[in-house]
């Protein structure tokens, strides 16, 4: 059977599926059973929620204020536009792929409007919302720190974007005004539950395109002959969580970066390079050369730039898109001024 | 034709230096000068690639044809011409 695809998004109309009765009927609307208890659960799992609901906005948004619920969900649309437009507006803001919505709603019209024009978007008759708890699409493998932070850390996300969009002068002005910190240490077997799901998440910055499964990390953890190195950053409006993960075979000689993957939120950043950058300082101290390995795959065009520019030079490269990179580290680059980077003592002994 | 001035301004717009008033003239290399994130990587070979309708491939995804604004033209000059071939 095809593995189903999981939901990183549930999308909600508002009217005979999150409240009984219209709003703009009656002001007197009442949550159905259950349904809070519902979305706090999914919320906890990491699950997004957002709104998309032909409704008066100040109206239902106060309604769900006085409900106790409006915070839960991210980027809301609440118009009169057809929902197809109001899911593609929430599938870029969130940066998800459309299979990672699940939409749901009372009405037939609406989950056909919406399956006519994005194929892939999951939806779910309203009357069946208490299934919701037991489907597996809504049941992540792990429950990490960060998945449960995650909504948290897409509201804080929200507050940088409107800064950013405020501010005018060079953006790395805006960057150095942020605060930012960059902490890498060696992976402990807490991390690896968030490892796992980065290697999975992450698409656009993933330097093989391949996941590795939690067995296999703690295996490669745990071996004197791999340093499994997981980052974090934060900045004044809070945390990113774990964003990224670099597995790197330590050989005599040779430093051979297997795996690099950054988490998509930072690309913006500007601190995308910046455990690479680690990895190759710290690489040269102990007198190695580095090898890196990448393969094509159609998405992660960055990576390829980045370790180019970054000085690697292409070894070998087979038809199948895979490369193999070198660096004889001759030249290593700073940091960026704009950045703290933090490195627990005693690293790497 | 000379594109120099359309990269000197991408460059300009995108990269912002130490000082306030630093400049960088056509044969400064500014990878050197400053630390370069992956986003001012992409963008640059994405502004390249789309303006020029020209397609950058690994063979030419080295750091020596980018790091000044004369290699990064040099660069733009060499690709639309073989277009020009091709047609």
């Amino acid at each position: 059977m095809e593995r189903l695809k999981d939901i990183k998004c549930v999308v909600w109309d508002l009217d005979h599926t999150i409240w009984d009765g219209v709003l703009l009927e009656s002001g007197d609307v009442k949550l159905r059973a259950r349904i809070k208890e519902v979305i706090e659960q999914l919320d906890r799992r990491g699950i997004l929620h957002s709104i998309a609901s032909k409704n008066d906005a100040e109206l239902a948004w106060a309604k769900l204020t006085e409900l106790g619920i409006a915070e839960y969900f991210l980027y809301p649309e609440i118009h009169w536009d057809a929902k197809s437009i109001s899911i593609q507006r929430i599938q870029q803001n969130i940066n998800i792929g459309m299979d990672a919505i699940l939409f749901v709603d009372d009405q037939p019209f609406e989950l056909e409007e919406v399956k006519s024009v994005h194929a892939d978007v999951q939806v779910l008759h309203a009357d069946h919302y208490e299934t919701m708890l037991n489907d597996p699409r809504l049941m992540p493998r792990f429950i990490t720190a960060d998945s449960s932070r995650r909504r948290q850390m897409y509201q804080a996300d929200t507050l940088r974007k409107q800064a950013e969009e405020q501010y005018e002068g060079p953006s790395e002005k805006f960057l150095a005004s942020l605060g930012m910190k960059f902490t890498i240490y060696e992976a402990t077997e807490d991390d690896l539950q968030r490892a796992e799901e980065l290697t999975v998440r992450t698409n656009q910055l993933n330097a093989t395109g391949i996941t590795y499964s939690y067995e296999e990390l703690h295996q490669l953890m745990t071996s004197q002959d791999y340093l499994l190195l997981v980052c974090e950053l934060e900045d004044k409006y809070g945390t990113y969580g774990k964003i990224g993960l670099a597995l790197i075979h330590k050989q005599p000689d040779i430093w051979r970066l297997n795996m690099l993957l950054m988490s998509c939120r930072v690309m913006s950043r500007g601190a995308g390079s910046v455990l690479l950058t680690y990895i190759m300082r710290e690489a040269r101290q102990q007198g190695k050369q580095m090898l890196a390995d990448f393969r094509e795959t159609g998405r992660n065009r960055m990576m390829n730039i980045s370790y180019r520019f970054a000085g690697f030079t292409q070894l070998s490269a087979d038809p199948d898109g895979k490369i193999v990179f070198s660096h004889d580290l001759k030249q290593v680059v700073e940091f960026p001024d704009y950045i703290e980077v933090c490195v627990p003592e005693r690293q790497h002994q | 034709m000379d594109y120099r001035q359309e990269i000197r301004e991408f460059i300009g717009n995108n990269l912002t230096m130490e000082h306030e008033d630093a400049q960088i003239s056509d044969n400064d290399n500014y990878f050197e000068m400053r630390f370069v994130n992956s986003l001012f990587a992409m963008r640059l070979v994405d502004f390249v690639e789309r303006r020029f309708q020209i397609e950058i491939g690994n063979d030419d995804l080295d750091l020596a044809n980018f790091s000044t604004i004369n290699r990064l033209h040099d660069l733009i000059e060499r690709k639309l011409a073989a277009k020009e071939v091709a047609r």
